[in-house]
């Protein structure tokens, strides 16, 4: 699914530059469910940023689905977004005065999707999640959780390749992180490849494989026994 | 997609309506900006136009392109004739006149008794008499300035040229001082200067005519002539030009050729006098263009600082939404559709104003109109904006508010999706 050669990434900060990633070398298969750790400082930002096509790389190559990601402008940038990526935030990041049904629709109605399969389509991933009945709420009347569900069925919605989730947990106690964690690994099962960014350990230890990074390298890549978040639900 | 597509999406339009009301006070602060421009401006030259119009209601009943000629003293000695000589006016010039210069469209030679000092006719009817103006009249003369003749009458006509009929058409004041109430005039008989006439009209006496009143009584050119044994002398000639001819020129060229057929000099500017109405009137009437050109710069320019204010507002709510805007380009929003949609807010703010301010001035002007209908004396009539004014000023509107939106539309795509999300 995703294959990185030799990935670096540096930003210049006035006159010296910040060398960020450093050769990073990574492959990911179909199907995996990824944590990607490391302290604040450590890249991992960087690495997903580069992987959402948010920021571009210095040099290297960036391959997802067989697709070399390359000259991007930002047309194709958004275009690429649209049709292989789904985001999850820290914070959300839904639109404030739209409802989760519409917030869910959004990307499908930068893909074209005519009128009445969006809100189809939309109303199925939001009961997916288990939010069919908080279709016509606004943001501000769900709880962290249920947001954070709105953003996932919202990343699900444009069915992309691949979901990346950065910090997914960050904002939520650990009830509500685990019922989170409980949703990604179901999507995951589906056969869904995913890319969380973490800090912290019980969530990357719900992933399937951990990837550990420090100064801009891989500094350890492991396949990990997954803890099930369903035990802690419910 | 291509930007029709987008502008008649059902879905665009519901993304925008989405975004503006989300801010709903700064949403009617930013129209309030536009908006009392475009009032300003319909307000404005929709009052300037009723006092055109006002103007041209006062003018209506004499042709706007008309002016008088008579003679007066040669100051220079020309051809043999001394200098101080009184050149006549006579019937014939009013042919020579109109072959030499094309552009008179009317002309009508006239005679008077009173008006210009000296006594005027005694006129008698039964015990009853008064001494008033009396005209020699062509019936071109109704073509130059109109008459209003009231029910049953009608003004003199060729055949009462041709048979020197002795009719005549009388003032109301002079309907008033000598018949009685309610008595009906048409067909009556009175005395001027001891020769018995029939009354064949009254005539609506209108303000602002010049040296006319309401007591003046007309009778045929023909008849004056017998009557005051004048022959072929004329007082002085009314002239109309064709519409759209330059009433100055026209003015120039008459007493030009007038000079030449009584012999002086072509230099002599005080041997004719004349009175340029035509010359008044683009006078007046360039007033009220005036007003109206700076209505139309004002009412603009007051548009152009609204329209400049919603573009300032714009930039701030851009500036506000960079997550919400980065948010949309990492779900896949193209920078062309983010640039399309902030565009289509300006625009659509912006007629919206304009649409309410339209309305608004159209009620003012209404008001003025309501205010106005019953001023007589009051030049000012029917305060109207032409409809081509106000579709203008849409297309003003439109276009500005795109341009205007260009600004915040690029400061929009300018940001990049990873600085905007990573903002909180």
């Amino acid at each position: 699914m995703i294959k990185i050669n030799d990935l670096h990434k540096s930003y210049k900060m006035g006159s010296s530059s910040l060398h960020v990633l450093k050769g990073i070398n990574l492959d990911i298969e179909d199907g995996e469910l990824v944590a990607i750790m490391g302290s604040s400082g450590s890249g991992k930002s960087t690495l997903l940023n580069i992987l959402g096509m948010l920021d571009v790389l210095d040099e290297g190559t960036y391959e997802l689905d067989s697709v070399l990601i390359e000259d991007l402008d930002e047309t194709k940038a958004a275009k690429y977004r649209n049709k292989f990526l789904g985001f999850i935030f820290q914070s959300f990041n839904l639109i404030n005065y739209k409802t989760a049904l519409e917030n869910v629709s959004l990307p499908l109605y930068y893909q074209g999707v005519n009128r009445k399969e969006r809100q189809e389509k939309a109303l199925r991933y939001l009961s997916s999640v288990g939010l069919a009945d908080w279709a016509t709420h606004l943001p501000s009347e769900l709880s962290g959780g249920q947001k954070q569900r709105v953003a996932i069925a919202r990343a699900m919605a444009s069915e992309p390749k691949l979901l990346l989730a950065d910090e997914p947990t960050g904002a939520l106690d650990t009830t509500t992180s685990y019922e989170v964690m409980d949703l990604i690994q179901k999507i995951n099962q589906e056969g869904k490849t995913i890319l969380v960014v973490t800090h912290e350990e019980d969530i990357a230890q719900m992933c399937k494989r951990i990837v550990r990074l420090k100064d801009g390298v891989i500094v350890e890549d492991t396949k990990v026994d997954q803890v099930l978040a369903a035990q802690y639900v419910q | 997609m291509n930007s029709l597509k987008i502008i008649f999406d059902r879905d665009t339009w519901q993304e925008i309506f989405g975004s503006i009301q989300k801010n709903k006070v700064r949403t009617i602060i930013t129209i309030i900006g536009v908006l009392w421009g475009i009032f300003i401006y319909i307000a404005l030259s929709g009052s300037a136009n009723g006092l055109d119009n006002g103007f041209e209601r006062e003018f209506e009943n004499i042709a706007m392109n008309s002016m008088f000629v008579w003679a007066q003293r040669t100051s220079m000695p020309y051809d043999g004739f001394k200098t101080g000589r009184n050149p006549q006016l006579k019937l014939q010039d009013a042919q020579i006149l109109k072959n030499n210069v094309p552009e008179i469209q009317f002309i009508a030679p006239r005679n008077t008794r009173g008006a210009f000092g000296g006594g005027g006719a005694q006129i008698v009817r039964g015990t009853k008499s008064g001494t008033y103006n009396i005209y020699g009249d062509f019936p071109e003369y109704t073509k130059i300035a109109t008459k209003k003749i009231y029910n049953n009458g009608r003004f003199i006509n060729q055949s009462d040229i041709d048979e020197s009929r002795k009719v005549c058409v009388i003032g109301e004041r002079t309907q008033k001082e000598l018949f009685e109430e309610g008595e009906e005039p048409v067909g009556q008989f009175i005395r001027i200067d001891d020769i018995y006439f029939q009354v064949i009209g009254v005539h609506k006496f209108v303000p602002g005519g010049g040296f006319e009143s309401d007591g003046d009584v007309f009778i045929p050119f023909a008849t004056f002539r017998k009557l005051y044994n004048t022959g072929d002398d004329v007082d002085w000639f009314t002239i109309a030009a064709f519409d759209d001819v330059d009433v100055v020129a026209v003015e120039k060229n008459v007493k030009q050729t007038l000079k030449r057929i009584h012999r002086v000099d072509p230099r002599d500017e005080r041997a004719f006098g004349s009175f340029n109405l035509g010359e008044v009137f683009n006078r007046i009437m360039g007033f009220a263009r005036g007003m109206t050109f700076l209505s139309l710069v004002v009412g603009i320019a007051t548009i152009i600082a609204g329209v400049i204010g919603i573009g300032n507002i714009l930039l701030i709510s851009v500036k506000e939404r960079t997550k919400e805007l980065g948010v949309r380009r990492a779900l896949g929003a193209t920078p062309s559709e983010v640039r399309m949609q902030i565009i289509l807010e300006s625009v659509f703010l912006t007629v919206v104003a304009g649409i309410f301010g339209i309305v608004l001035g159209a009620f003012v002007l209404a008001g003025i109109n309501a205010g106005t209908a019953n001023l007589e004396d009051f030049p000012y009539t029917n305060p109207t904006v032409p409809i081509s004014f106000v579709l203008g000023a849409l297309l003003i509107m439109v276009t500005l508010g795109t341009l205007i939106g260009l600004i915040p539309a690029q400061r929009a795509v300018s940001i990049k999706p990873i600085d905007a999300l990573r903002e909180e």
